[in-house]
């Protein structure tokens, strides 16, 4: 495997922080991490520090800055880039688990272990986390054991911190299991070769969202997610409407699902925002957009909130991102009356 | 499948523990799997004998103040650890064991148990020291000190008894050092005005063979009744020996006696790359860790204190202390009056047929101590500074030790002298007897 490999792996874990911004903001990132997965670090990092310029605070641009660092072998910079963004977002579970790739690479593995805590502590059914924690324990032990029966390996040290990265994140297969989870929603617009292996792709959304529910024992962690209620049928099925309208690039359907009182993100008018959804929602080929843990609430017969972990690929850029939506029901639909990133 | 989906159990639920949620759903979350967990059965078949732990805790006698190893110690925190696992508290054990490695990064024990602590987060173990591929010996070795460091906690000694052996200290002995092979425990007690008083004990390696050495580089620790002769200054030792070296005078009279050799038995410390070394890893010696090394040392008076090494400590009451030691005194008296009457045969029927001082046996001793005593008109014998201590093992023996002040008619003299003693039937009789 080599560093590239390592690096696009990473990336791979970069989330889209506002899904809804503008499309030259997109725009500029997608082909930043195109760069990034070519191999061409120092364009990619020109170009992030250029874009960062103008949007300091952007939160997407910052980690695509710290994967590119990571992918430099500039790992205390990286860390920087990462520690800062826990503290600006500290419910974001990707920062934490970078950081503990790069303690990890160090042989920190306290330290990494601590960060892959906070990543499970946010998100508790963050696959990724828990099988890097694993992969930590493992090291932690495999330490240990060295110790107490006093094998030498520091010969070696070096080509294990090297093989430890490659063994500790091959993301690109590790990232695609919380994806495959029984308990993920899943609706894609075309066959995607990323998730040939999904056997539920072609399901409608409410079965699926069933066979989670008989799922979940195995996958007890996941079963915090899922609230001990039966999850309200008509909300989930509204849910699901959304994103298979959404991931069929049935814009239409789509917007059909907000309600006419929905608070755009930024405040623009209604018929700007819908307008930029058009455009964003045609520009790629294919939208595979997936939900996984999904929490509904019910605060009365009319009002209610669903929280759940967005898997969004389209194009070359995939994210991962906690959302909320605010429904309100309007006849016997519900609809969305407010979209926002976080819990 | 099944063993990915319990291994995502077993992380989701410690790392909550981690984080936030208490102790009490970690329990109901392993009680719950008590049976899939086999790492908490393994305490229970390695010590098949031991008692639940809290009662085995709970029910140790109450020593003398002061003198047991409080809550900090090193080993305390192992055992801790290793109850906290038998308890299922992983987390804690974790906890436990990583205090212990801050105060003692070297203890290479304590790497084993927390090596597992982490394997059990990812996949249940089935047994102490997971390391995959590792050294089989060394992986034995460390699994051998958990459980006699563990058994020392579970079943404790009866301190409210003593060991057998210290019938009597002499005045100049402070202390006395009695060594368990079997349970790789040495004791230390104190002359408190003449009876032994508990003051500590320690973790010991011993021989690589075990005890009851015969012969030299049989790899194993003498039985007997020893006494410290020397003390080797570290500055004269190699790293191997740790922090000091207290040889003792083995082979003594009797192991010379039964023809056994070997030399250099030590009571030494560790190298220093190591916190401890295994129950049964010398070549004969006993050893110590270095910290316990230093602790013990300072009541060692070299040519007095005795080491007293047995295989398996025997233990008895006070009573039966005080009347072990009133019979034999008797004995040892009637010998010196004996002595005093001038009466050969009342005299000499305290030697044994299996008498001997490595030059003379029963007849040749006898014919000398006739033709000496015929030139006596009267024989004034005190002894003093009388130490008396029942030899370990097999043989019923006595070991005393005294000054001896004679007086004749046509001739004094004072020496220190050694003799050993053997039960025949209800009486005690000399076998052995020579200058100390």
């Amino acid at each position: 495997m080599t560093s590239s490999r390592i690096a696009s792996a990473l990336a791979i874990t970069a989330f889209c922080f506002a899904a809804a911004s503008l499309p030259t903001r997109a725009d500029e990132l997608q082909d930043i991490q195109a760069l990034v997965k070519q191999g061409n670090q120092s364009q990619a990092l020109d170009r992030v520090n250029a874009y960062l310029v103008s949007q300091p605070k952007d939160a997407q641009a910052r980690f695509l800055k710290g994967v590119i660092l990571t992918e430099q072998h500039k790992t205390a910079e990286a860390i920087k880039i990462f520690t800062a963004l826990t503290e600006d977002y500290p419910e974001l579970p990707e920062p934490y688990n970078n950081l503990a790739v790069l303690y990890a690479s160090q042989q920190q593995y306290d330290k990494a272990r601590r960060e892959l805590e906070m990543a499970i502590q946010t998100h508790p059914s963050y696959a990724t986390a828990h099988e890097n924690l694993g992969d930590i324990y493992a090291k932690m032990a495999s330490q240990a054991y060295d110790r107490a029966l006093q094998l030498d390996k520091s010969n070696t040290a070096a080509q294990t911190k090297l093989s430890l990265i490659k063994e500790i994140f091959p993301i690109n297969g590790r990232y695609q299991r919380p994806l495959i989870k029984p308990s993920t929603v899943v609706a894609v617009a075309a066959k995607p070769p990323v998730v040939a292996a999904a056997p539920v792709a072609a399901k409608p959304a409410e079965k699926i969202v069933e066979k989670s529910a008989e799922k979940t024992p195995e996958k007890p962690e996941e079963k915090a997610d899922i609230p001990k209620q039966d999850p309200d049928a008509a909300i989930l099925a509204a849910v699901n409407g959304w994103v298979s309208a959404w991931s069929n690039k049935n814009v239409g359907a789509y917007l059909r699902h907000y309600a006419p009182d929905f608070k755009t993100p930024k405040g623009e008018p209604r018929d700007a925002w819908e307008k930029m959804r058009k455009e964003r929602s045609n520009a790629p080929k294919k939208i595979i957009v997936r939900l996984s843990g999904i929490k509904v609430s019910v605060k009365d017969e009319r009002h209610a909130s669903v929280t759940f972990r967005q898997h969004y690929k389209a194009g070359g850029f995939s994210s991962s991102t906690i959302k909320t939506l605010v429904l309100i029901k309007s006849g016997d639909k519900w609809l969305i009356q407010q979209e926002r990133i976080g819990a | 499948m099944a063993d990915s989906a319990r291994a995502y159990w077993r992380i989701s639920a410690l790392t909550k523990l981690g984080s936030h949620t208490g102790m009490a759903r970690t329990l109901a979350f392993f009680s719950q799997h008590r049976g899939k967990l086999l790492v908490l059965c393994i305490w229970l078949t390695l010590l098949p004998l031991a008692e639940p732990p809290a009662t085995a805790m709970g029910s140790r006698p109450s020593p003398a103040a002061g003198s047991r190893p409080g809550v900090n110690t090193p080993e305390a925190l192992l055992v801790q650890s290793l109850l906290d696992i038998q308890n299922n508290r992983l987390d804690a054990a974790l906890k436990h064991i990583n205090t212990l490695l801050s105060m003692r990064p070297n203890f290479r024990l304590a790497y084993l148990i927390k090596g597992d602590l982490l394997t059990a987060r990812m996949r249940p173990i089935a047994t102490i020291g997971n390391a995959p591929g590792g050294p089989v010996n060394r992986l034995a070795d460390l699994r051998d000190e958990a459980r006699v460091r563990l058994q020392h906690y579970l079943d404790p000694a009866p301190l409210d008894m003593v060991p057998e052996y210290l019938l009597q200290f002499d005045p100049s002995q402070h202390y006395a050092i009695v060594v368990d092979t079997s349970k790789s425990r040495l004791y230390l007690y104190k002359n408190d005005r003449g009876t032994p008083r508990y003051v500590a004990d320690y973790y010991i390696t011993s021989g690589k063979n075990g005890a009851e050495k015969l012969k030299e580089g049989d790899q194993r620790t003498p039985v007997g009744v020893y006494f410290v002769v020397n003390d080797l200054p570290k500055a004269k030792l190699s790293d191997f020996y740790g922090v000091g070296a207290f040889p003792i005078n083995y082979p003594n009279e009797w192991d010379k006696r039964l023809g056994k050799n070997g030399h250099g038995i030590w009571l030494h410390g560790v190298p220093s790359d190591t916190y401890s070394r295994p129950p049964r890893a010398s070549s004969g010696c006993v050893v110590l860790t270095n910290e316990d090394l230093k602790n013990v040392e300072q009541f060692i008076q070299v040519g007095h204190t005795p080491v007293i090494i047995s295989n398996d400590i025997a233990w008895i009451g006070r009573k039966a202390w005080q009347s072990q030691r009133a019979a034999f005194l008797h004995d040892m008296d009637a010998w010196r009056r004996d002595w005093e009457s001038l009466n050969n045969a009342r005299y000499l029927s305290h030697y044994s047929p299996q008498f001997s001082n490595g030059t003379q046996d029963l007849a040749a001793w006898a014919a000398q101590k006739r033709a000496v005593n015929a030139s006596k008109t009267s024989v004034k014998v005190t002894l003093s500074d009388v130490s008396i201590f029942r030899y370990p093992g097999k043989e019923n023996l006595i070991v005393v030790t005294f000054d001896q002040n004679y007086r004749s008619n046509n001739l004094s003299n004072q020496m220190r002298k050694r003799q050993y003693w053997m039960q025949d039937g209800a009486t005690w009789k000399i076998v052995y007897e020579g200058a100390a």
